[in-house]
Order: structure tokens, then sequence, then C-alpha cells
């Protein structure tokens, strides 16, 4: 296992960091020549651009899915056991099915001749169709649709723990619905927040599919940055320093993670 | 607190709402007998029967198939010795692999992608339905071994030493004790690595070369060229496919039970 592991997911990892210290062949290749250059370019405004609306596309899918999942797993969480399956299972079958398609499915709809269109024409709305696909708001639409579950899932874990006579005892003690929110529900289910958050933050930070599909040329992120330059531009090196990049935003994500993590141990063991 | 409950469920409903809305259109317009319009022409199933007669969609779904079997079986095989072998390290050595095991799943799907592709082109190996293969079993790997080692660790250690008190080989003791304890949580990652695999585009759009084609690719191709009920009817058709996935996952679960 570490040896498949090592020669096909170390090794050209390894291969990727090399490449991004060369520089680039007239033709596409790759010449070895050891610079910082793909490192300095990581800095033009027009990339600095790109990152900035792929981490401002993430945090807003994180936020919303937070905000629709919550009220969602906790209801799934207190639903009685025969009915908990069930819901569990209507948040699993999106999850399972194929991205791509759930992704066609906001194309299908958001389109200038498609379902959304019409219906707000026949409303008498707007007598022009709206352009609402390749835009922004419809990645984010589609992030928060496709990532969803990935933000139910852990939190209904942490909610299906979490002991309801405690919540019981706040209210018996007149807290406001307010204060039970914020004093006992969520500081409980942390741990399931937490996890929900980097599910959802580092798949949409890289994400392609979306903004590729539902995002026009004007609107891309990192994910499609990182394609181009391999596929389009054939700058492998910029693109792998770019790559490095990303990585290092997730990694420090993940890091935050660890850290509020081991934080909430020792408080709970401190107690 | 009635207040609350009610406001709970709505919004919970809302969200089931906005998760199956648009499969829920999506599937009814595969039904549509005009092929552009958004509003409702009559009852058809001509765009299904389009897509049995579309030679290059049939390959692509061969494609597929082919791919998703020969990398869960390697992925499994890799990812429950894994799982297996992790108990038996300690200390700094099981903290290596753990993180080994871990950093592809939080890595970018994106930036796996590409290395791979490099590392291809870099040894010289075509790119063809073995890169291809390679590729899905890279991600495969960590998420059987994930999956295999939680229900490990929940194994009670007492089992197998009584196998081994009563004169059983260690090998012997893993075949028939801790296997069988294991299946169900094997089940579950098979099913699993199967239907990523199965679903799995972003390292396939990377890894693949001419005439690998898979079914996620050659549905984003097809998207690519714009909305057709053709697509519509497959989605709708990939959508059932899933179901019958969980469906069998359950059964399977139920009967272990």
């Amino acid at each position: 296992m570490l040896l498949w592991m090592g020669i096909f997911f170390f090794l050209p990892l390894l291969m990727m960091l090399a490449v991004s210290f060369a520089g680039r062949g007239t033709y596409g290749g790759v010449e070895w020549t050891l610079s910082l250059t793909n490192y300095a370019h990581l800095a033009d405004p027009m990339y600095l651009r790109i990152y900035g609306r792929s981490l401002a596309l993430a945090l807003a899918t994180t936020t919303l899915c937070l905000l629709l999942g919550f009220p969602l797993a906790y209801s799934i969480a207190r639903a009685p056991a025969r009915r908990q399956g069930v819901w569990l299972l209507l948040v699993m079958i999106p999850f399972w099915t194929n991205f791509l398609v759930r992704t066609y499915a906001w194309m299908f709809i958001l389109r200038t001749e498609g379902l959304m269109n019409t219906l707000l024409i026949n409303l008498g709305v707007t007598t022009q169709p709206i352009e609402l696909l390749y835009s922004d708001w419809a990645i984010l639409i589609g992030l928060v649709y496709g990532y969803l579950p990935f933000m139910v899932l852990p939190l209904y874990a942490a909610m299906e723990r979490l002991d309801l006579s405690v919540v019981e005892a706040a209210w018996d003690l007149y807290a406001t619905g307010w204060s039970v929110f914020w004093r006992v529900i969520l500081p409980l289910t942390k741990p399931g927040v937490i996890a929900g958050c980097i599910l959802v933050f580092i798949p949409s930070l890289g994400a392609f599919i979306t903004p590729d599909l539902l995002g026009g040329a004007k609107t891309m992120m990192v994910g499609n940055l990182i394609q181009h330059e391999y596929l389009v531009m054939r700058d492998w090196p910029l693109g792998s320093a770019i790559s490095f990049a990303l990585m290092a935003l997730v990694l420090l994500g993940v890091m935050a993670y660890f850290k509020t993590d081991g934080r909430l141990d020792r408080f709970e063991r401190g107690r | 607190m009635n207040r609350g409950r009610i406001w709970l469920l709505s919004a919970s409903l809302v969200n089931l709402l906005f998760l199956y809305l648009p499969i829920a259109v999506l599937i009814l317009f595969s039904f549509n007998a005009s092929r552009l319009s958004a509003t409702w022409q009559g009852f058809t199933f001509r765009w299904y029967l389009a897509l049995v007669e579309n030679q290059a969609l049939l390959t692509a779904v061969h494609n597929s198939l082919l791919v998703a079997v020969v990398s869960t079986s390697i992925a499994t095989i890799l990812g429950v010795s894994a799982a297996v072998g992790m108990e038996r390290l300690l200390g700094r050595r099981r903290r290596t692999v753990e993180v080994t095991l871990l950093l592809p799943l939080v890595i970018p799907e994106v930036m796996l992608g590409v290395a791979l592709l490099l590392f291809f082109v870099m040894v010289k190996l075509p790119l063809s339905l073995l890169t291809v293969m390679i590729g899905h079993v890279v991600w495969n790997v960590p998420i059987v071994a994930v999956i295999v080692r939680a229900r490990l660790q929940k194994l009670d250690p007492r089992l197998v030493e009584a196998a081994l008190d009563l004169g059983a080989t260690p090998w012997l003791a893993f075949l028939r004790v801790t296997l069988p304890l294991l299946t169900p949580a094997i089940i579950g990652a098979v099913l699993m690595a199967f239907t990523l695999s199965l679903d799995d585009f972003v390292v396939t759009f990377f890894t693949a070369g001419p005439g690998s084609t898979t079914l996620p690719l050659k549905v984003y191709s097809m998207v690519k060229s714009g909305v057709s009920p053709e697509i519509n009817a497959l989605s709708a058709i990939l959508v059932l496919i899933s179901m019958a996935l969980i469906g069998l996952s359950l059964v399977l679960q139920r009967q272990r039970n």
C-alpha cells in the first residue's frame, strides 16, 4: 500500500513541486532551470482577483450551507428514530447522485430560455429574459447545492449525540430560544459544525466543474485557472506553482481546524 | 416551543425542496416532447430511445464499468491491508501512515489530477484506461482504509486473542475471526469506492487519453455543447442508478444486523 501511494501519489506531487521551480519551454515543455519566477507570477493582480473570488465564494458557500444545514440536521436528530432513517436517506440520495448531473440541473433551470426565465416572464416580473447563468451567483447556487449534504451529515452526527435533557434544562430555567441556541446547542455541536465547514470549504475552494459549467470566462476560480494553465496555455511550471498555492490555502484551513479541535479537547478534559 | 418547532420544520422542508426540486424538474422534462422549449409540450419516450442508439455513449458506459470494477478491486485489497496493517504499527510510524492516508482526501481534486497527468507524461506512460484506473485507486485506497479502520477499532480484541489461545495461527485467526467481523464495513467501502469511481470526473478528465472516454467525460462533453433533452434522460437514469446503489447498501447492512 505504501509503495503504491509512494509511486502514484507522493512521486507525482514531488515532481510537480520540482516543475513549479522550472521554466517553460518554447513549445510548452518544461525547461529545467531553477527559478522562483513562477511563484513571483502568482502575485499578478489578475491572479490575485481569481484567488480572491475563490476564497469569497468558498466562504459564502460554507456560510450558506451552515445556515441551511443546521436547522435540517437539528430536526433530523430530534425526529423519532424511524423517521430519522427516512430523512437521512433523503439527504443521502443527492449526495450519491453524480455531481455533473446536479450541476446540469441548474444549467437547465437558469439558462436564458430556461425554466426560471419562462416562469419570471409568465408571472410578468420581466418581459426580457435575464442572464442568470454564467455569473458568480450561479456558481454560488451550484456550490451550495453540490455541497449541502457534506454539511448536514457531520452536523447530524454531532447532534445525534447531543443530550436533549440539557436542552430541556435550559428551557426549564427560562432561557429564551436564542440563548438556548447560542449558549447550549451551538457549543455542544461545535465539532460537527467545524467538520462540516471543513468538508464544504475544501472542495468549494478547489471547485472545477461548477465554475466551469455555471460560470463564464470572467468568473474563473483557482481550479479552472490550474486547468487553463495546464491544458490551454500549456504552461506546466506556472500551473504547478498555482496548485501549490491552492494546497497551501487548503492546508491552512485544515490546520486551523485541528488547532481548534485540540483546544476543544483540552477544554473538555479540563472540566 | 411550538413556534420553534414549526419554524424548524419549515426550514427543513425548504432545504429538501432546494435539494430535490432541481432533480425533479430535470426528470420531468426528460419526458417533454419539445426539444428546445422549457414549457411542457406533451409526453414522449423519444429521448430515452435516442440514448440506447448512441454508440459512443454505450462505449463510455462500458469503459466506466470496467474502470470502476478494476480500480475498486485493487483499492479494496490495498485499503483493507493498510487498515489491518496499521493496527500493528506503533507511535511515529503509525502517525506517518495515517497522514499518508489522509492527505489524498484533503488535497483538492484538481491538483491530484494535474499531478498525475504530469507524472504519466514524464514517465512516458500513454494516457489510457490504465492511467484512469491508477488515478481512481489513488483516492479510493484512503476511503476504503478509513471506513474499514473505523470498524476495526470498535472490534473486541479479546475475540482474536481467544482464537489465538485456542491454537489458531495468526493468519487463520485473521481469516476466520477478523475478516468476517469486518465484512459489513468492507461491503460499505466497496460500494462507496465503486460509486465514486463511476461518478468521478475531475481526476478522470486529466488522466484519460483519446479512446478512454468514461461516462462522466461523455456527459461533460454533452453538457458543454448545450442543454438537450437527451442529457435530461441520461441524468434521470443516473439518478435512478444512484438510488438503486443506496438501496442495495441499505439492504446489505440490514441483513448483517
